[in-house]
């Protein structure tokens, strides 16, 4: 194996290492949410919801699907439909670029579904006590209430926990 | 030399069960007023195939069975028989006999052996009984069989002179006479009265002949075997040097004479030295098996399920090896050179791994799979027979029968299907003076339907009969103490009540399709394959019943069109044709759009830029093309930019991750990667009548 | 010891017959209907043309004639596979230019004698 690929597994090992650290050292009391941003927000999702993160690539646009559906994509075989959050909740639109990026989300209802949705960017995951998620208030939040679990402290950042099953429902995306 | 044929019985037992079921479908496709000669003709070769076979591996009852078939399908395709509904039904309860004879020898097991010679009895009795000209061939082979009786102690004097061609029947006298002298004591003399000059002479032919005299105790019929081949070639006269009475043999004779009379070419074990069987080339077969399978020895090594893979599905299997090994190199090249900037190179051809490993693994998948008329033949025979026995007058149509399913799944679909069919044919068709009092055409209609919609595969059982009776239902249904009396439900829940289990509505237990029992049976069968049943039904018009079941994969042949900047695939067995058309010929009608005139039809144009809200490249109908297609009996043609290639496509659930779309029939796969679209017809063609369809669907969205 | 040509449409019987030649140090080349058995027959040649009669395609009788008519196989043994006892089948073997017959069913010896017969 050359030096370069030789570098870079040793490097994703490390990724992997430290992840893995980082599950094995959350206590059974713990949670852990994927945050990412949104026109300037945090957002997050349960990491256990979280099937994969993939750049943005293009999309089979849906004839007559709702605006904030981009279209559909080829996941491994599986054909994923891609929701675009900013269209989603109303704020403006921005280009897609290298950068974006679409986390695959594992969605429940009357069936399992795995939905991707277009963010600004990813940031990190974080351990959260559950006891410390408080309920949205109803007003001064950007996005309509019953698609929030909570809202969580982090420092200084406030995150909004994102209630995905109905946010992408089967409903929600006709 | 000691060969082992029962290595070569599989093969038999395989082509001979294809073999009877081909008779069977053609049996049941006869036309008794007219006949099809060429159908007459594929019968007896298959019965003649079968028997041949039989015959050969040591099945003896099979072949003698066998051989009566045959014997009749002869007599029809030369004409002494008439093709009559009565030795139809007669040949096709033996085919099915044949059948369950073959397979109590594949898998060593007791059958019928009553029913079995019943059958053959009544075989016989068809044959003997209708036709003179039978008895005729018999009768002469028994004149041959009289001359045998004659055999000399002493010898034989044979006089034999073959003809001029003789030699271009690839026999050669000498062999003869080789064979003559292994009897016994054989002397000539050479009769060369016919050899001309040496200047005329001809190397081809043949101009001598012999006068034996062949000395011992020993068979006319031996020195006849010699000839027999060429007794027309040649002038021959066998005299016995002294004639001596046999009487035993004659007798003997006699008695095998009468019986053989109806058996021809069985083998009969004769101690005595003339071989005296019907045929006298047939030498008797060592293992005489009788009509009882127990004492059939054969060792057939029980034969692993197997499947028929047509060839194109190996060699496209093949061809996607080939493209993972090019994968392969490729990224071996790069693993051995590695710089980052080849990154982008490596991410490709990643990305080729995980298309040539899903391609593969569909094409595996595909092995397995058999088009549902693998399912659907049997329904030929079953409704042809029930129909009959219930004296209904029913018509069955299959459509789809080439959609491809998982072999797993046939073999498991096939008894929900059959109960369902029993059902429509005893509870469901009316007698044909019922029909007609209720103003329908005397034979009901039953249809077997089989299509793919999204990653799922629906068959549809549809009769035209007297539909469910609701109220009988309710009635049983509070009988049985499922529902209250107080109880109010819709008619699709009435509907719904007879899958529930003891739900029965047949008072008498017919043999057909039992008690209801079955229905919530059926239920369950086809749960324990994923999937669900549905039943729709109008009193007095009809009943539909639909299975769904999840596909592993399903294939379609799609041709690829382009609509602005999309790419779209369009089911290949729905397009009828594509032309380029000039605005001359289309009519605009208010309320009905655009329409064309395509012969003497009136066909709705959709322009499917709009209907899929796309920019267009063009407007102008001039400047794209039109295909003609049809779903679910109505024609339309599609307004599109481009015309690209048709391929295999595998269909891909939208409905698993995303929803029904209305107009889709699900999503494809390309080779680079990227989804295109498949368009389904009758939902295309509702949303053009309907465009409030696709919005009403949109605005159902929780707010 | 001989290269002979077995001509049948059912695979089974086809298998038999090409094995038993073989093992008894024959060279068989088989195929399933008449059209392909011309065919065969003259990109190579053959000391002995085995053929079922009943085929689709083109059937044994109708090979017979046809094989007749090429020179090479003008005095070339050529047995047909009959399970037809009637004199009147024999008889059509015989005027197409059969130089005999083999009544099905046969064994394997049977198959073996009546060759070594022709072939001798």
């Amino acid at each position: 194996m050359s030096k370069w690929l030789k570098a870079i597994v040793m490097e994703s090992m490390q990724h992997v290492n430290n992840g893995l650290e980082l599950i094995t050292s959350v206590d059974g009391s713990t949670e852990q949410y994927l945050s990412f941003t949104l026109a300037d927000e945090n957002y997050g999702v349960d990491i256990l919801r979280v099937q994969e993160i993939k750049g943005w690539e293009r999309v089979t646009p849906i004839p007559n699907s709702p605006h904030y559906v981009c279209g559909v994509l080829n996941l491994r075989g599986t054909i994923i439909p891609v929701v675009d959050l900013r269209r989603r909740f109303d704020m403006p639109i921005r280009e897609y670029t290298s950068r974006t990026v679409v986390v695959m989300l594992k969605v429940e209802g009357l069936t399992k579904r795995t939905v991707g949705i277009v963010v600004d960017g990813v940031s990190a995951t974080h351990n959260v006590d559950p006891e410390s998620i408080q309920p949205a208030p109803g007003l001064g939040v950007s996005v309509s209430i019953e698609f929030i679990k909570g809202l969580v402290l982090l420092g200084n950042e406030m995150l909004m926990i994102l209630n995905i099953d109905r946010l992408l429902s089967v409903e929600a995306l006709g | 030399m000691d060969i082992d044929i029962s290595q070569f019985y599989d093969v038999f037992f395989e082509e001979s069960f294809e073999g009877l079921d081909a008779m069977e479908s053609e049996l049941l496709g006869l036309d008794i007023g007219s006949a099809d000669s060429e159908t007459v003709n594929s019968l007896f070769r298959a019965a003649h195939s079968i028997k041949g076979g039989a015959g050969t591996f040591g099945f003896t009852f099979i072949a003698e069975f066998t051989h009566v078939m045959e014997t009749i399908l002869n007599e029809m395709r030369n004409g002494q028989r008439d093709v009559t509904a009565e030795s139809t039904n007669l040949l096709l309860q033996a085919v099915d006999v044949l059948r369950g004879m073959l397979r109590g020898v594949q898998k060593k097991e007791a059958t019928d052996d009553k029913h079995i010679a019943a059958m053959h009895r009544r075989l016989e009795i068809m044959l003997a009984g209708e036709n003179v000209e039978a008895q005729a061939n018999d009768d002469s082979d028994l004149g041959s069989e009289e001359q045998i009786k004659l055999a000399s102690s002493m010898g034989w004097l044979i006089y034999f002179r073959p003809n001029a061609h003789f030699f271009q029947t690839g026999n050669d006298p000498v062999r003869m006479i080789r064979e003559l002298a292994s009897l016994g004591e054989l002397s000539s003399e050479l009769i060369d009265d016919k050899l001309p000059p040496f200047s005329d002479f001809e190397p081809e032919d043949s101009y001598l002949a012999w006068q034996f005299t062949l000395t011992g105790d020993i068979a006319k019929d031996d020195v006849v075997d010699i000839f027999e081949w060429v007794d027309d070639y040649c002038d021959l006269t066998i005299d016995p040097i002294m004639t001596a009475e046999s009487a035993e043999i004659e007798e003997s004779v006699l008695d095998y004479a009468q019986d053989d009379k109806e058996q021809i070419s069985t083998p009969i074990e004769n101690k005595q030295k003339s071989e005296i069987t019907a045929s006298p080339t047939v030498k008797p077969i060592e293992e005489e098996a009788p009509i009882d399978n127990e004492n059939l020895k054969v060792t057939i090594a029980p034969s692993a399920s197997s499947i028929r893979v047509g060839i194109d599905k190996i060699d496209s299997l093949i061809n996607l090896v080939s493209e993972l090994v090019i994968t392969q190199s490729m990224l071996s090249r790069i693993g051995d050179n590695f710089t980052p900037s080849m990154l982008p190179n490596l991410i490709d051809g990643l990305a080729q791994l995980e298309r040539n490993s899903r391609e593969m693994q569909e094409g595996v998948t595909r092995i397995r799979m058999l088009p549902i008329s693998f399912v659907f033949n049997r329904f030929s025979r079953l409704v042809h027979d029930i129909s009959e026995k219930m004296g209904k007058k029913v018509k069955l149509e299959l459509i789809g029968e080439q959609t491809e399913l998982d072999k797993s799944v046939i073999e498991k679909i096939g008894d929900p299907i059959v109960h369902l069919v029993r059902n429509s044919l005893d509870h469901g068709l009316e007698v044909p003076e019922q029909r007609l009092a209720a103003g329908k055409t005397k034979t009901g209609l039953l249809q077997l339907k089989a299509f793919h919609q999204g990653g799922n595969i629906i068959i549809e059982v549809h009769d035209d009969g007297a539909g469910l009776n609701e109220d009988d239902i309710l009635a049983k249904a509070i009988e049985k103490g499922l529902i209250d009396a107080t109880d109010i439900l819709s008619t699709d829940q009435i509907h719904n009540l007879i899958f529930l289990p003891g739900f029965s509505t047949a008072d008498v237990v017919s043999d057909v399709s039992g008690r209801g029992v079955g229905m919530d049976v059926v239920n369950k069968n086809i749960a324990s394959l994923g999937g669900s049943v549905e039943v729709e039904s109008k009193q007095g018009e009809g009943t539909v019943f639909s299975i769904r079941l999840p596909l592993t994969l399903a294939i379609m042949d799609g041709q690829t069109i382009r609509v602005a900047d999309e790419n779209y695939i369009l089911p290949l067995i729905s397009i009828i044709e594509t032309i380029e058309i000039k605005n001359t010929d289309i009519k605009q009608i208010t309320g009905k759009g655009e329409l064309y005139t395509l012969r003497n039809e009136y066909i709705p144009i959709i322009r499917l830029y709009e209907v899929f809200n796309l920019k267009p490249h063009t407007t102008e109908l001039e400047q794209g093309l039109v295909v003609i297609v049809e779903g679910e009996g109505k024609k339309a043609g599609l307004f599109i930019d481009d015309l690209l290639g048709q391929q295999q496509v595998v269909i891909k659930s939208l409905e698993d991750n995303y929803r029904k779309v209305i107009g889709l029939s699900g999503a494809t796969i390309l080779g680079d990667g990227t989804v295109a679209l498949i368009i389904d017809v009758s939902g295309l063609m509702a949303l053009y009548q309907e465009p409030s369809l696709a919005v009403l669907t949109r605005n159902e969205q929780v707010a | 010891m001989a290269i002979i040509l077995a001509v049948d449409d059912s695979a089974s019987i086809r298998q038999m017959v090409v094995f038993t030649l073989q093992a008894a140090g024959h060279t068989v080349v088989d195929v399933d209907d008449g059209k392909q058995a011309l065919e065969a027959a003259q990109k190579q040649s053959f000391e002995l043309v085995l053929t079922d009669v009943n085929m689709p395609v083109m059937d044994g009788l109708e090979l017979t004639k046809k094989l007749r008519e090429l020179p090479k196989y003008r005095f070339t043994p050529i047995l047909v596979l009959t399970t037809e006892s009637g004199i009147e089948r024999k008889r059509e073997g015989r005027a197409a230019g059969a130089t005999g017959w083999l009544v099905k069913p046969f064994n394997p010896d049977q198959l073996l004698a009546t060759i070594k017969k022709v072939l001798d």
